[in-house]
């Protein structure tokens, strides 16, 4: 039966029909949704780690008991996670483990567009593209089936477009587990240099053995067309030549690392002009070419942001420069903003108004950079804002740094530069925004919701106890609802001549639905604008006076506090 | 072979419940035994920003991604949201088009104005605006969060799809409290066109 499935849910359903029993990440779009399906398989223990790093390393414990193991994350969890990685590459696998790197070209909603197909080449572990969802189904139970017969872990490397787009696929695949079991094997796992010095010999006999599997491998194929000019493409790159150039020859690549030389050059060697098609780096094009063949690629594609078939075909000169349709280049933008109630807005409003450095770091929050609240200075990667912090208070002597953060971003990665801090002698203030979820990607659980994947009551980390433990004494916690509130804690802390933590603590409103009456604006409004300062789409500017839609507001009255006219009342 | 794909576009603002419009229709066509293809962008989207979703359906569907200039239908939840993705439509499409208006927050905040022209400025491009007031009419019909379903009827009238089709997968997808509901609505943007052509 085929059934239109996104391409994170043909990854969970390959993963469960792959028989994985454990299946692990941290949330990122665009990967998120493949736990999630996961989740509700009664057998499969699916699960959030606290970051990527912790999910792989998890991963390989349940390899090693012989689980087949999934492990989910964005792209720059991948950065997070390249530590076990790399040695992971040498010491191989019992149960077969498959990594997911969604990567997320054009940066839909990323920080960077890096293109982690450097990974397997860099970490020497085999790769595959998967171009709709279909084939990710396929190629997630596949890999599954190599990394066990090579000893090795397999990437499954996805693009936003192919984890959010849906299409159908067979779903009629039947689950097939194997025996699971523990062996005790100290030359392999234990990567001590003298064992290490022969797995990484091995690791390279491994390469050469999947180099001769690519080239046989049914994903990496020919078809044929014209020969006059024949295309070399991979992932979502693949759907779009095949829509612009249906009867040119394509080189389809579908295990990308490492790449079917062969059968590479001998297309080449068929077809009057190859040319490389694919998103972001010229990763197939330097290789090719570094062989010594003949191919062109970013000469004409570019290798920034994400493709589209139209993008493709001007490149290629297949279609002439676009006229723009008129006009709807200058319409309002309609950019993403903080909810009505909201309760990172309040605290965004009064760092503004101290005049603060702000440290920034990854979330619902980093919306905090945008007008009218404009009130962060950097936003790196998650858990970078104490780092931050710490360096800019070095660097300048500056007090008034403080670093913000969410729950899940601290529990993340934000706890070692703490204790950085801490040991270091730094002053920095840092505010824990704890909304008790992760919203940004979708409100996943995390350990300070005390609640897992699987739905299940779990102990909740005591974040005041955390900080406490790691020896910050000044530990603030406030109802960021609260304004007054929120401006003297923070005015107090950064005065102290100590590290210090507050935490501001309201349950994300998507979370937990907000009860309140809602408020409306009385005549006594005098058009001061300062409740527009808070960038809430729940009150507009209309004939010079504020207005607040009554089926928006969530009552949660941050701007009644700010009105000197008492003009903002319960809506009747 | 002339490619026989078919390319449907559904924009608005997150929250609008464009998602469930687009799951019925995708379900639909699926049932048909088309090919369909479908595309979304989630992510930020979810704060109150733009979000469109494609749907493309014919014997053999590429590309997920529609191209500026070739959408044959765009449903557009929000009046602004119709003018942005205007230039998506290929002459002569047709744009059914919410009248509901939702400012974007540069409005709000009195940095911008909202355009007043948008239905003018539609029909001087060379395509078939349909206004549909589908708040009103799924208050009609019941409630107000069912406009989705409106909407839906309406661009249904132009697909040579039965009615009772479309009736089952609206079961299948909304709450079970909400069928009768949004049933009537799916019938009354359906019934619309059918007024159109009097
Ligand atoms: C290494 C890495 N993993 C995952 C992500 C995706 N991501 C961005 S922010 C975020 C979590 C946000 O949660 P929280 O810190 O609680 O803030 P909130 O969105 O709830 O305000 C995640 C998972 C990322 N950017 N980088």
């Amino acid at each position: 039966m085929k059934v239109l499935l996104s391409g994170n849910e043909a990854i969970a359903h390959g993963a469960h029909a792959a028989g994985v029993t454990i299946a692990t990440g941290y949330p990122g779009t665009p990967s998120t949704e493949i736990l999630e399906t996961l989740s509700r398989y009664e057998e499969v223990d699916a699960s959030w780690a606290p970051n990527e790093k912790v999910a792989l390393e998890v991963g390989i414990g349940a390899s090693l008991g012989g689980a087949r193991a999934l492990v989910t994350m964005k792209h720059v969890g991948l950065n997070v996670a390249a530590d076990p990685l790399f040695t992971l590459a040498y010491t191989g696998v019992n149960g077969g483990i498959v990594i997911i790197s969604a990567d997320d070209p054009g940066m839909h909603s990323s920080q960077n567009e890096q293109d982690n197909r450097y990974y397997a080449k860099a970490a020497k572990v085999p790769m595959f593209e998967p171009s709709d969802s279909e084939e990710a189904a396929f190629l997630v139970d596949e890999a599954f089936k190599i990394s066990e017969n090579f000893d090795i872990p397999v990437i499954v490397r996805t693009t936003t477009r192919v984890n959010h787009s849906k299409s159908l696929v067979d779903v009629d695949i039947e689950r097939v587990v194997k025996e699971t079991g523990y062996e005790k094997n100290a030359k392999k796992y234990v990567m001590i240099p003298a064992n290490a010095k022969e797995r990484r010999r091995l690791l390279e006999s491994k390469l050469d053995a999947l180099a001769e599997f690519s080239e046989g491998f049914s994903g990496n194929r020919v078809e044929w067309g014209s020969r006059h000019i024949g295309f070399i493409t991979s992932g979502i790159s693949y759907q779009y030549v095949k829509e612009l150039y249906p009867d040119a020859s394509v080189l389809k690549l579908t295990m990308t690392y490492p790449l079917p030389r062969r059968l590479i050059s001998e297309f080449i060697g068929q077809v009057d002009e190859a040319i490389v098609v694919e998103e972001l780096d010229p990763y197939l094009e330097d290789q090719i070419k570094a062989w010594g063949l003949q191919v062109t690629g970013k000469q004409y594609i570019p290798n920034i942001g994400e493709l589209s078939p139209d993008i493709i075909a001007l490149g290629l000169g297949s279609k002439d420069e676009e006229v723009e349709p008129s006009g709807e280049d200058e319409l309002p933008a309609r950019p993403p903003v903080l909810c009505a109630g909201c309760p990172h807005r309040g605290v965004f409003y009064v760092l503004r108004r101290l005049k603060l450095i702000v440290t920034g770091d990854i979330g619902c929050y980093t919306l905090g950079v945008l007008p009218p609240l404009e009130s962060m200075d950097t936003c790196i990667c998650m858990g970078a804002s104490i780092g931050n912090a710490m360096g800019i208070q070095k660097a300048t002597g500056r007090k008034d740094v403080v670093a913000v953060i969410g729950d899940s971003t601290f529990i993340h990665s934000g706890i070692t530069p703490l204790i950085d801090i801490v040991y270091n002698q730094g002053v920095s203030t840092v505010i824990i925004l704890d909304n008790r979820t992760t919203a940004m990607t979708g409100q996943q659980d995390h350990p300070g919701t005390g609640t897992t994947l699987k739905g299940a009551e779990s102990r909740e980390l005591n974040l005041e106890k955390l900080v406490r433990a790691i020896g910050v004494e000044s530990v603030r916690v406030a109802d960021p609802y609260n304004l007054k509130a929120v401006k003297q804690v923070i005015k107090e802390e950064i005065e102290k001549e100590e590290p210090s933590v507050i935490i501001f603590r309201r349950a994300c409103l998507l979370v937990e639905k907000s009860n309140a009456a809602p408020f409306a604006v009385n005549e006594k409004c005098n058009g001061c604008k300062v409740c527009l300062k808070l960038g809430c789409p729940a009150i507009s500017w209309e004939d010079n006076k504020a207005v607040i839609e009554p089926s928006q507001c969530t009552g949660c009255e941050v701007c009644v506090q700010l009105c000197k006219k008492d003009a903002i009342v319960k809506y009747q | 072979m002339a490619s026989d794909v078919k390319n449907i576009l559904i924009v608005g603002v997150g929250g609008q419940g464009i998602i469930l419009a687009a799951d019925v229709l995708a379900q639909v066509l699926v049932s048909t035994e088309y090919d369909v293809k479908m595309a979304e962008v989630h992510g930020m989207s979810q704060r109150g920003g733009s979000v469109n979703t494609m749907i493309r359906f014919g014997t053999k569907v590429y590309s997920p991604v529609i191209e500026k200039g070739k959408a044959d239908y765009i449903i557009a939840f929000e009046q602004l949201e119709a003018l942005r993705w205007s230039g998506y439509l290929k002459p002569g499409g047709t744009l059914i088009m919410n009248s509901e208006k939702i400012k974007p927050l540069p409005v709000l905040l009195g940095n911008a104005e909202y355009p007043a022209d948008i239905v003018e400025r539609l029909k001087q491009k060379n395509i078939d605006l349909i206004e549909v007031e589908a708040d009103k009419l799924a208050e009609e019909a019941g409630s107000k969060k069912a406009a989705n379903i409106v909407l839906l009827g309406c661009l249904a009238g132009f697909l040579p799809i039965g009615k009772e089709v479309w009736h089952s997968y609206i079961e299948r997808r909304v709450p079970p409290k909400t069928i009768e509901i949004n049933k009537k609505a799916f019938d009354i943007g359906y019934g619309l066109l059918v007024k159109a052509a009097d």
